[in-house]
């Protein structure tokens, strides 16, 4: 057992080119009693339907949904970005979306989501960046990694596109590299620990 | 969880200023989403090299011609023609056969930003034959946005994308057909703007702006705080007529609000609600 255990209250994931497989990989394997809200930003076109929410409702033991502009952030559910829009959390821990332009090239962008959700989470917050052809999120994870969150980088080497992986390890020194099915289990382990 | 003294101060620090803002100023952004308020002033904070809040707020109080600069920052301007388009083929599907059974019509784009969709509005309802019948009033509390909202003039080299969503919102004619383009902008059809009256107004401290049939405000709501959204929820409720309908963002909806019993759902996806005649 670690000496320190943790309260984590939620897990943001950052993920771009390569995200679907990747995605499934630690959403299918996540236990049906995960508490912990996991919010996701995968880069999509901005004009796409959002399919991201029904492709993973029958691929996830927990509910799956595209964030409502003021929502209270749930335990147990994932919510996505919605096509074109930033995805912000507030220190109250309910979304905020806007369009505020491009960052990073992206709406949605992870740095966006990320950095908002480490001021509202502090050392509570659980950060993820996956596979991914650009540098987005790289800065938001330096930010959790500064004020006390736990920082989770896939190994690049095992990522699709690892150019998204490289810059997050370049910008903050990462408290695991993982292959994402041992993301999965250090997700499912930390929940287990609670 | 545990928070870096620091990071409660700076939370301070911006509360302080916004208070600030709102009593110099007058525009009152106490209760605007604070990710995004925070976003925003970082952002233009770092651009200047300035050390911290307290001394951005010093910079803000002595500066004016910076608050101009902090109030673009803060109010998103994006915007586009026929933004959503499948938003503007419902308006045209279930909306517009209500609005031709009134012998005149009020429309009011509350936050219209640079107009674009103003325009997209006037367009539709020439198509459909509602040109003589309508006024349109556009309102946004950025005096600079309104300015090239009233001008009309657009880098032309948007135009692509704003005649793909034309046809997308199932546009009868051809695009061009409304503006008039030089090498680098158009400038809008000027039949289209004389239906249009543009005035400063703002939400948050303005009162109700008179008695509409229509009020487009899209992609506003979400930068308000859920208390904020509640309080011009009810502004456009009281500037409704019985039977008016009220037309949000994409993402935004009645449905949390204390009025969501008096509207009903038009059209879900496109979030078109009609007020309730009681
Ligand atoms: C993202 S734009 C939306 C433009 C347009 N309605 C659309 O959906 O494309 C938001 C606009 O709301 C305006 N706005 C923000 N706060 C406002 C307030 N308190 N009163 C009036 N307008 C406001 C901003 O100046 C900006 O032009």
């Amino acid at each position: 057992m670690s000496p320190h255990p943790k309260k984590y209250e939620a897990v943001v994931i950052g993920v771009s080119a390569g995200g679907l497989t990747a995605l499934e990989t630690i959403l299918s394997a996540l236990h049906a009693s995960f508490s912990l809200p996991v919010l996701i930003v995968q880069h999509i076109s901005p004009d796409a339907e959002s399919y991201l929410p029904q492709h993973f409702a029958t691929r996830c033991p927990l509910p799956v949904k595209e964030a409502d502009d003021k929502e209270d952030i749930m335990a147990r559910t994932i919510y996505f970005a919605p096509p074109d829009y930033h995805m912000m959390v507030e220190l109250d821990r309910s979304i905020s979306l806007s369009v505020e332009r491009r960052v990073n090239f992206s709406r949605p962008s992870v740095d966006v989501l990320f950095e908002t959700a480490a001021e509202a989470y502090g050392d509570g917050l659980i950060g993820i960046i996956l596979t991914g052809a650009n540098h987005d999120g790289a800065a938001g994870l330096a930010r959790i990694k500064q004020l006390g969150g736990l920082t989770i980088v896939q190994a690049p080497e095992t990522a699709q596109a690892n150019a998204m992986p490289r810059a997050a390890l370049e910008a903050t020194q990462a408290d695991h590299i993982l292959t994402l099915k041992d993301i999965a289990r250090q997700l499912n382990a930390l929940e287990g620990a609670l | 969880m545990s928070m870096p003294e620091h990071i409660d101060n700076e939370r301070l620090e911006i509360q302080l200023l916004l208070e600030a803002v709102y009593r110099k100023y007058g525009y009152d952004f106490r209760n605007y989403a604070c990710a995004h308020t925070k976003r925003r002033l970082e952002h233009r904070r770092a651009m200047e090299g300035l050390g911290d809040y307290s001394q951005m707020m010093h910079r803000l109080i002595h500066d004016e011609e910076f608050f101009d600069t902090v109030l673009l920052d803060l109010s998103i301007n994006v915007t586009e023609m026929f933004r959503d388009p499948w938003f503007y083929k419902k308006v045209r599907e279930a909306v517009v056969p209500h609005l031709c059974t009134y012998p005149f019509i009020k429309v009011w784009h509350a936050g219209c930003s640079a107009g674009q969709e103003v325009y997209s509005m006037a367009i539709l309802l020439e198509e459909e034959g509602m040109r003589e019948r309508v006024q349109i009033y556009a309102t946004d509390f950025n005096e600079i946005v309104l300015q090239k909202a009233k001008d009309g003039i657009y880098p032309v080299d948007l135009i692509r994308e704003y005649t793909t969503n034309y046809q997308k919102a199932g546009g009868t004619q051809s695009f061009s057909d409304y503006y008039t383009a030089d090498y680098a902008s158009v400038v809008m059809k000027r039949s289209l703007r004389e239906q249009v009256l543009f005035s400063s107004h703002n939400l948050v401290t303005d009162g109700v702006f008179g008695e509409m049939n229509v009020i487009f405000c899209r992609n506003v709501l979400i930068y308000f705080n859920r208390e904020l959204q509640n309080k011009v929820l009810k502004l456009f409720y009281d500037s409704l007529c019985p039977g008016g309908f009220l037309c949000l963002g994409s993402k935004e909806t009645l449905m949390f609000s204390e009025i969501a019993d008096k509207f009903e759902v038009i059209a879900d996806r496109e979030k078109i609600y009609r007020k309730k005649r009681m």
